[in-house]
């Protein structure tokens, strides 16, 4: 619904589903309605994990052709994540990127970024940064 | 019933059953040294296939495994998901092309090797993994084979987790059963036992 946005798209993926829904609450704060944001937490039973296909659905309602950066919080999320990037297909796969940083401070810097219409490398190296 | 059919429908019965059994063991090992879920993850994801069995059991081998992979992706959760789900989506693809099964084994191994950013000796179900490829390579028997398994599973005891949440404990990952990899040995068995039960393949 999103894919008309000219702004990189934000996905915030956590265990927890409290945690990914108020990561989102958070950017939404800071950038309003100005970039795609969408989140996935929880396995499929609704308790603490992650899951490809929940993660496949938020990274299609946070989409846009700028670009989507994801922000994970441990191992699982990131592979889960991998997996349903590639799920995406390979035209659409190449401009989905997973960030190496904190998964708040990640998540609001970048859509701080993405709200003034930057390009997806650039949202990325903003939120890298924090990473040591 | 179609020998395929009756070859996928078994094998999907036989891993259903064996993590079935053993759901309660893998989450108590999981516990231990990672976030507990692990029996219960893939207990959903063998519920998920088995629920399938019908459909995927009319499938041609190659394409069944890639289904099955991807049913394991989207149910198991956890890191086991996209790793199991790789493991099979792997030896489909490679199998649509390729009769070797020794070969076959290597290149989806390798891409969970790949997909978990990890190698021998790592304490993941990779540790199974291996040892199981080099039986195949020698032509083990299916009993040879099931042994194996068993044997890498245990040798996980004495290794130092290098990926996944039991990583983040370091020197006292050291003196448990790595849940994956017993996970994955448990699996091998219940394939080796099914298959020898089928007789001479």
């Amino acid at each position: 619904m999103n894919s008309k946005s000219a702004n990189v798209g934000i996905v915030i993926v956590s265990h927890s589903p409290l945690v990914a829904e108020g990561t989102a609450d958070m950017v939404r704060q800071m950038v309003g309605d100005g970039v795609p944001l969408a989140w996935a937490g929880g396995n499929a039973d609704g308790g603490l994990g992650t899951n490809a296909a929940s993660i496949l659905a938020a990274i299609e309602r946070a989409w846009s052709d700028a670009g989507v950066a994801v922000f994970v919080d441990l191992g699982g999320a990131e592979t889960n994540s991998e997996m349903a990037i590639e799920m995406l297909g390979q035209a659409r796969s190449g401009r989905v990127v997973i960030c190496n940083a904190p998964l708040v401070e990640g998540a609001v810097m970048a859509a701080a970024e993405a709200s003034g219409g930057a390009a997806l490398a650039r949202v990325v190296a903003t939120a890298e940064e924090l990473s040591p | 019933m179609p020998a395929n059919a009756a070859l996928i429908g078994g094998l999907i019965e036989a891993c259903h059953q064996a993590i079935a059994a053993n759901a309660d063991h893998l989450s108590e090992l999981d516990r231990a040294i990672g976030d507990g879920d692990h029996g219960t993850n893939m207990r959903r994801g063998f519920e998920a296939v088995y629920a399938e069995r019908d459909r995927l059991a009319h499938l041609p081998l190659p394409k069944a495994l890639e289904e099955i992979g991807l049913t394991l992706v989207m149910s198991i959760g956890g890191a086991a998901g996209p790793l199991y789900g790789t493991l099979l989506m792997e030896i489909g693809r490679q199998m649509a092309g390729d009769a070797d099964f020794a070969r076959v084994l290597e290149r989806a191994i390798d891409a969970v090797a790949r997909r978990g950013r990890a190698g021998a000796g790592d304490k993941t179900l990779l540790d199974v993994l291996y040892p199981v490829h080099a039986e195949v390579v020698r032509r083990a028997g299916l009993t040879g084979i099931a042994d194996e398994a068993e044997r890498a599973a245990s040798l996980t005891f004495g290794m130092k987790a290098m990926r996944g949440r039991a990583g983040f404990l370091g020197e006292r990952s050291i003196g448990h059963i790595d849940p994956g990899a017993k996970s994955c040995a448990l699996l091998t068995a219940a394939i080796c036992r099914f298959l020898e039960e089928q007789g001479p393949a």
